[in-house]
């Protein structure tokens, strides 16, 4: 047992009362941060939370702002349309039932379908003067505004969640996942204006690339909102389609493309999908490259179908994708890949050259948001 | 949302940091008696706490935020269909690839001008930070 004279030989100027003191205030710091060191960090983490979840709230009030003052502007209302507006943010739809995953695609589709009737159904209630291009394009803006309302709500749910249990894991979770999840809030805040005055976003790439082989040739309009059009291109017949623009639009090219199969009893040679793909870090943007299979994002439902009925005739489907940032996918299309469509270009005529023979007939599906792309 | 810090945590940040003080005199006055062993170790504690205070009072200031909504510039370029002449302009609302528009080409003074392309230009520091490993 030490007495208290060797304790005292133990700390240094034990001569000094003060320094006494110092020494035992010190080791008390040190055991209240041993004990209540993750506390600590638990509320530094918080102050981090609480400060994106205020950024993230200003990008939402800012998005709403902006599309009320588009609807205003351009769909020109008898009335307030902030009501409407408010009331378009908190929409939701429920997914179908999975547990028998049996036609589940059919039933999807069917909910999808029905939300875009009704989505469009408000806008032109909001916005009884627009025409059907900024009807489109007004619904893609409400559409980027309420994905930022949901991802602020989503976030508060968790801030407040972990600030209620003190649970530092559901911090330390929302603080881990923060900076994706704020790279994606800015990105769809740089789409909404980009919406707003009809720009065109870098997810078009696709539909760029089908938009100039199609561009001096006549069009007919197939399954919704997709236009098609025959093109000549090295002796071959190419079938080439893409969401009708320029409105905000990505159509349903899944349906489009099963239709021209059907209607040439599968006697297509080759289908090329191009669409924009998310590229990895250190890769450039506008960087192409070529693959196999349904290069067509969303839902799932279009390149189900697509699958389905070339399976039907064994057609084989290439893809060539144009890599490209999260945030790049949503902004104003960038120079990087609007340069890389000619490349695009070059890769589908040495594909036809390589794959098929003079006298085939093949498909080309430009996929992608088209808005700010004509035809 | 209000900013209230809480005032425990104000209470840790007011305390190490007059310990530290306290400290760092201790170890100056040590210093000056030639006392060198006690006055490197009151330094280093003190200079270590006011680190920590300094930090954790960092944590409750509430940097400005960058919204990051600023609008890019985008480029359109008109381009005649005859004569291949371009024209590079600001975007205006209403402006979309492949839109034939009623401008006259300076050039061969036909209505033959159409909307060649619309995109923006990246700066190149913000570029470099893309292929930073390459």
């Amino acid at each position: 047992m030490l007495t208290t004279q060797q304790i005292a030989q133990l700390l240094p100027g034990q001569d000094n009362v003060f320094s006494w003191v110092l020494q035992i205030v010190f080791l008390g710091i040190f055991v209240v941060f041993m004990f209540y060191g993750q506390r600590i960090q638990m509320y530094i983490m918080i102050r981090e939370v609480e400060g994106s979840l205020f950024k993230l709230k200003m990008l939402r009030d800012e998005g709403r702002k902006m599309a009320v003052s588009a609807i205003n502007e351009i769909g020109k209302p008898q009335f307030d349309p902030t009501a409407l507006v408010d009331r378009f943010l908190e929409y939701f739809a429920i997914t179908p039932v999975d547990l028998d995953p049996s036609g589940i695609i059919w039933r999807l589709e069917h909910l999808l379908d029905v939300r875009d009737i009704r989505f469009k159904d408000d806008v032109k209630l909001m916005a009884p003067q627009a025409d059907e291009t900024q009807i489109n394009n007004l619904e893609n803006t409400l559409e980027a505004a309420l994905a930022l309302n949901i991802i602020y709500k989503i976030i508060r749910h968790f801030y407040l969640l972990g600030k209620k249990t003190l649970s530092l894991y559901i911090i330390m979770q929302v603080q881990m996942v923060l900076p994706l999840i704020m790279k994606e809030a800015e990105a769809f805040s740089s789409a909404l204006k980009a919406f707003q005055l009809g720009q065109p976003i870098g997810d078009g790439a696709g539909a760029l690339v089908a938009a100039k082989l199609m561009r001096d040739y006549e069009k007919t309009k197939v399954e919704k909102d997709v236009v098609v059009a025959k093109v000549p291109i090295e002796g071959r017949t190419a079938y080439v389609l893409k969401a009708e623009g320029p409105g905000g639009n990505v159509g349903k090219p899944g349906e489009a493309i099963k239709q021209i199969l059907e209607q040439n009893e599968g006697k297509i040679s080759l289908a090329i999908v191009i669409d924009a793909a998310g590229k990895l870090e250190g890769e450039k943007t506008g960087e192409v490259a070529e693959g196999i299979g349904v290069a067509i994002g969303g839902p799932e439902v279009d390149k189900y179908k697509v699958e389905e009925t070339a399976l039907k005739y064994k057609v084989p489907i290439n893809a060539i994708v144009i890599k490209e940032d999260v945030g790049d996918a949503v902004s104003p299309m960038r120079k990087e890949i609007f340069d890389a469509v000619d490349g695009v270009i070059d890769r589908i005529k040495r594909l036809i050259k390589e794959r098929t023979k003079e006298g085939d007939s093949i498909i080309i599906a430009g996929i992608g948001n088209t808005i700010g792309i004509g035809q | 949302m209000a900013r209230r810090i809480s005032p425990f945590f104000l209470a840790i940040i007011m305390i190490t940091l007059v310990l530290s003080l306290a400290s760092i005199y201790e170890g100056i006055d040590a210093y000056s008696k030639n006392d060198s062993t006690s006055g490197s170790l009151f330094l280093t504690m003190g200079v270590t706490t006011l680190i920590i205070s300094a930090y954790l009072w960092l944590q409750t200031r509430r940097r400005m935020l960058k919204l990051g909504m600023e609008m890019q510039p985008l480029n359109t370029t008109l381009e005649c269909q005859k004569c291949g002449f371009k024209n590079v302009r600001d975007f205006q609302r209403g402006d979309y690839v492949f839109k034939r528009t009623e401008d006259q080409c300076p050039k061969c003074n036909e209505k033959t001008m159409a909307i060649g392309s619309i995109f923006r230009e990246v700066k190149e520091k913000e570029r470099a930070k893309e292929t930073g490993y390459s």
